[in-house]
């Protein structure tokens, strides 16, 4: 029962946290923004403590972990609680396990935000010009992403990968052109039903150029579905990355990296059988590292929704 | 009903084409690969000769066109040409000993159909599941059955398939020996016992799947809900039961469809990775395998699988919201 009480015990203090961070912002802030943390819902609540812990984690890392990223030393093949330097053991090279994981959520995370905020570039864009512009253009970049997105993403990207060769940039680059299709997606549908709008046709026949119509009309109006969007792909991302990473052709090495942890861990999980847990949990450690940080964006991203969505009742 | 079949035949036409089109994709693809197969597969002792000899059989001397029709054809007739990796290339060294060559649809075939049998083990339980749970979740909108399976459901979707693959393992193999971790398939099993090996893999898909589809039936369904002519009949005092079953239901059958065939498509993705962490001999495996071993017709063919199996997907559900919903039936 050793488990549950890793699962149960941070989970506890996380909400406990989530809960008087609520508490103080509520009573110390006023106006629309504190009104807006009064309502919140305790899952936002969490979402966002969460989310924050792992900011304030992945920018402190090298202050936090306890030696270099890829230092190594002497003892490898350390099991959690062996040596009381290293609490999380080490790996087959002799690299301090807490380190490695600290170090790998900054790298994962950093790289998934780049990488998202590069395919909303690029998506978002493209999708306005799309439903503003219609005709040749749009049906020319709708039909262009039906053909990127007939292929199921991860099987485009190891694809990609194969022929653009084994690099953390590269996989960066793929991933942010095959994920800006989604948004461009989102952001033609969006565009498509703001355009046909009364004040978009009054903007036209006050004879607004192009710029205005995308920043001034359908940006502002698209605005929150595009932002909650921003943290789902961001999840996609994310997971994607980890996903190639756990197959071994994601993050390249020596960087730390969740995904590729999980899977150097996995041997691990035969501990178990014996008894030892905290061995065979090890590979859960940075699993649900990933889980956690996803299932926090998406809580958040749930009340935005909520938030801005008419369906409010 | 001619427009309708029109616009059906219209729709079948833009899948092929679409087909046709990623085939060229897949094909580009490959061909931009860097360095040569037959340099590599010589190594550092190649002769000028031998290696000519080798893009020669493999037929890289003809002009890319050529290849990819040549290649095309194949694949329509299910011949996806010789893995690379399987090339004894025995007759460049003078020999002519006999080697049953092993071509990528012999791979593929037995490979397929365990795909297909994991996809379709974790379908049958994801599909009612889902559905039934997203459903009653939209009804009870705000209720505690709402929130449970809401949390639930994100807390599964937000897992990475491996994170929902390995706790199974942890708790279903390695700590209480119930179900086999690694997921060795072959003909000779019977069908109960394959079913019995495949259970963690599928149980996988199923938790990940489930999730997804869940939450996009509740959303659809709330969407249609919060429209306006069910609030009408809400209005005029037609009852519960009546307004989902005559007023709802008809309309909410497109987003459902479209729904599942989207969370279908999702696991053929999905299966990559499950398969991957259950050693599951599937077309996934041999997928990244060949990535690997940069054996190019075996990762063609799985790609072009892949997609296949996508687009098939998302056609039916286009043509399905056609059938079942009138008003896309006259486009704007």
């Amino acid at each position: 029962m050793g488990f549950l009480l890793y699962v149960a015990l941070p989970l506890a203090v996380l909400t406990g946290l989530a809960w008087t961070v609520r508490r103080i912002v509520a009573r110390t802030s006023q106006g629309r923004f504190g009104a807006a943390f009064r309502a919140m819902p305790m899952t936002a609540a969490f979402g966002l403590t969460v989310v924050s812990i792992y900011v304030i984690g992945a920018l402190c890392a090298p202050v936090l972990a306890p030696y270099g990223e890829s230092q190594v030393f002497d003892e490898f093949n350390l099991f959690p609680g062996e040596n009381p330097a290293f609490v999380l053991g080490t790996d087959q090279l002799g690299r301090d396990q807490l380190t490695r994981l600290l170090y790998g959520g900054r790298n994962t995370i950093g790289i998934a935000f780049i990488t998202t905020m590069l395919a909303f570039l690029l998506g978002a864009t493209l999708g306005f010009l799309a439903a503003t512009l219609g005709g040749w253009l749009d049906q020319a970049l709708s039909r262009a992403i039906d053909v990127l997105m007939a292929i199921p993403q991860l099987i485009f990207a190891l694809l990609l990968i194969t022929i653009l060769g084994q690099s953390t940039l590269n996989m960066i680059l793929v991933i942010a052109v095959l994920d800006s299709t989604r948004v461009f997606r989102l952001a033609r549908a969006v565009g498509g039903t703001i355009i046909v709008m009364d004040y978009i046709e009054a903007a036209r026949l006050r004879g607004e150029g192009l710029g205005y119509l995308i920043f001034r009309e359908i940006l502002p109006n698209a605005a929150a579905p595009l932002l909650a969007e921003f943290g789902l792909r961001f999840c996609f991302v994310f997971l994607l990355i980890a996903a190639l990473s756990f197959l071994g052709i994601g993050i390249q090495p020596p960087l730390a990296d969740w995904g590729t942890m999980v899977r150097e861990l996995s041997i691990y999980i035969a501990y178990a059988e014996y008894g030892d847990w905290q061995a065979a949990s090890l590979p859960l450690l940075p699993a649900s590292a990933i889980a956690l940080l996803t299932v926090a964006v998406n809580f958040v991203v749930d009340w935005m929704l909520d938030r801005h969505s008419g369906l409010k009742s | 009903m001619s427009r309708l079949i029109v616009m059906i035949a219209q729709r079948l036409a833009l899948g092929v084409f679409t087909m046709f089109i990623v085939s060229i994709v897949i094909f580009a693809a490959i061909e931009a690969l860097p360095g040569d197969f037959a340099q590599a597969i010589l190594g550092q002792g190649a002769t000028p000769e031998a290696v000519a000899a080798i893009r020669d059989s493999l037929g890289m001397d003809r002009t890319a066109v050529e290849r990819y029709f040549a290649w095309l054809g194949g694949a329509v007739t299910g011949d996806f040409g010789v893995s690379f990796s399987q090339l004894s290339f025995q007759s460049q060294y003078g020999q002519t000993g006999e080697r049953d060559v092993v071509t990528v649809a012999d791979q593929l075939r037995p490979r397929f159909a365990n795909t297909i049998f994991l996809a379709a083990t974790a379908a049958v339980v994801a599909v009612p599941l889902s559905l039934g749970l997203g459903i009653l979740a939209a009804l009870y909108r705000g209720s505690v059955l709402d929130r449970i399976a809401n949390i639930g459901s994100l807390t599964s979707i937000s897992s990475p398939e491996f994170f929902v693959a390995y706790l199974l393992i942890l708790f279903l193999s390695a700590a209480n020996p119930i179900f086999p971790s690694i997921s060795k398939i072959h003909a000779d099993l019977d069908f109960w016992q394959q079913v019995y090996r495949t259970v963690l893999p599928a149980l996988t898909l199923t938790l990940v799947v489930t999730a997804h589809m869940m939450r996009m039936t509740r959303v659809a369904i709330i969407n249609l809900l919060s429209s306006q002519y069910i609030e009408m009949a809400r209005l005029k005092g037609v009852p519960r039961w009546r307004i989902i079953v005559h007023h709802a239901l008809p309309n909410a059958l497109a987003p459902i469809i479209n729904v599942v065939a989207l969370n279908l498509a999702y696991l053929v993705t999905g299966v990559v990775v499950v398969e991957v962490v259950f050693v599951y001999p599937g077309v996934g495996q041999l997928f990244v395998d060949a990535v690997k071993l940069r054996d190019m017709p075996t990762v063609q063919a799985c790609c072009l699988i892949f997609a296949a199996a996508y687009i098939l997907l998302n056609l039916t559900a286009d043509v399905v919201s056609v059938l079942t919903n009138p008003r896309l039936r006259h486009p704007r």
